[in-house]
């Protein structure tokens, strides 16, 4: 079965050990929970994840296979989700998201998947809207609706319901629920909230204690 | 591969629209520029017709420049760019398209007000020809260049100083043979061999540049 590995991961930031010797694993279905204090390299490890950084130390791996050893692959398998909702205030809505479904999904049927998207965030009445008039939740909304509108198995959210209502954070569970029951994985940072069904929880401070001791 | 550059490029292409005077900006800059050499050489025709080559090629550069600085700058900036790194499309792609939408918003306009700015300058009647194929085969390398400075200079302050900085010497040499050509063609000497000089820093620009740009946005996320 597949499954995504990390391995006595080290992250260094601007010199700075954030943690080392980190492990953890996501089977197909499953879901990991990333808990600590601010600065504990929660979306640190999830750009890891993703390949946007390189781990200083340790291993990465997806079905066995070491990610670095073929990026292009592993960027195919991924979603990423960060502080960032890349919209585009010239663009409307659908426009925004029909660029991103057909970049990673082909432009077949990218129409179509927008419009399922975009209802599955609560947003279809918003389609012919200018980025540039969305609230920071309607634009988070929208860059969720993302990673519906193109398949990818795994999903790494970095604290995904930042200003969300609870209509949109239940539906941010539902997605999240039904993408595991399809066998996806997801990985996501959170304070506090309710943890999804048979979450794993990697809380990251276990990570960073002792570094300062040992001289890092 | 074709699809997901034609994806890129319209899309590139659809925000210039939309976002309208900011790309039509160094047209207007490169219209100005020139038009203001009469009024500092004085209305002589003889200076004007000789200087008219070298003024429209330093305008030239000088606009291209200008839409550089936000070549990649909103896309980092909204982190589009973190998910144009992530996305499973080569970023050589994703910079050729890139490129490819600067050249069409600011190296096309570019050539097509060059031959009314000539005719402004007296221009010889000869050099039209020399301008126009020169143009076509040094705006796209001055786009090509720019991009991997565009990239270089991401996140940086004062980006801008720092690009012309970067870019400004590398486009020398497109500069002279685009120059050389005009006035080549504008004397009746053979307009060919700077032609070809200017082909040959196009290519060599189209296999380099995608790839340091590419290396320099990677870095840039990171």
């Amino acid at each position: 079965m597949t499954d995504f590995v990390g391995r006595q991961l080290v992250c260094v930031r601007g010199g700075r050990v954030v943690f080392a010797d980190l492990g953890f694993r996501v089977e197909a279905g499953g879901a990991l929970v990333l808990a600590g204090p601010n600065g504990s390299g929660k979306s640190s490890l999830l750009r890891l994840m993703a390949g946007l950084a390189h781990p200083a130390g340790g291993v990465l791996a997806w079905g066995g296979e070491d990610v670095a050893g073929d990026p292009a692959t592993h960027r195919a398998r991924v979603h990423y989700v960060g502080h960032l909702d890349a919209v585009k205030p010239d663009l409307t809505v659908a426009e925004n998201l029909v660029f991103w479904a057909a970049l990673r999904g082909g432009s077949d049927g990218a129409g179509a998947r927008t419009r399922t998207a975009l209802e599955a965030f609560g947003i279809p009445h918003l389609a012919d809207v200018p980025g540039r008039y969305l609230s920071a939740g309607q634009r988070r909304r929208l860059n969720l609706a993302r990673i519906l509108a193109a398949p990818a198995p795994l999903w790494l959210l970095d604290e995904p319901k930042t200003a969300l209502d609870t209509d949109a954070a239940g539906r941010v569970d539902a997605a999240v629920a039904s993408h595991r029951a399809e066998g996806g994985m997801v990985v996501m940072s959170m304070h506090g909230g309710s943890l999804p069904e048979g979450a794993v929880v990697l809380d990251l401070a276990a990570f960073n204690a002792g570094l300062e001791a040992v001289g890092c | 591969m074709l699809n997901p550059l034609l994806i890129l490029i319209r899309r590139d292409l659809r925000l210039a629209v939309r976002q309208g005077m900011d790309s039509m900006m160094a047209l207007v800059f490169f219209v100005l520029a020139v038009v203001l050499f009469p009024f500092g050489v004085g209305p002589e025709a003889n200076v004007l017709a000789r200087i008219a080559a070298g003024v429209i090629w330093v305008a030239a550069l000088l606009a291209s420049m200008l839409a550089l600085e936000r070549l990649f700058q909103a896309d980092y900036e909204d982190g589009s760019l973190e998910l144009l790194v992530l996305a499973p499309v080569p970023m050589e792609v994703v910079v050729a398209a890139k490129i490819a939408a600067h050249w069409l918003t600011t190296g096309l306009p570019l050539m097509a007000a060059a031959p009314l700015l000539a005719v402004l300058l007296g221009m010889e009647a000869g050099g039209f020809a020399g301008l126009l194929a020169a143009l076509a085969l040094g705006t796209p390398s001055l786009s090509l260049i720019g991009a991997v400075g565009a990239a270089l200079i991401l996140g940086s302050r004062r980006g801008g100083v720092l690009l012309s900085l970067l870019i400004l010497p590398l486009y020398i040499p497109v500069l002279i043979f685009g120059v050389a050509a005009v006035d080549a063609a504008a004397g009746g000497y053979a307009l060919q061999p700077h032609l070809l000089v200017l082909t040959g820093l196009l290519l060599a620009a189209l296999a380099l540049a995608p790839w340091a740009a590419a290396a320099a946005l990677r870095q840039a996320v990171e």
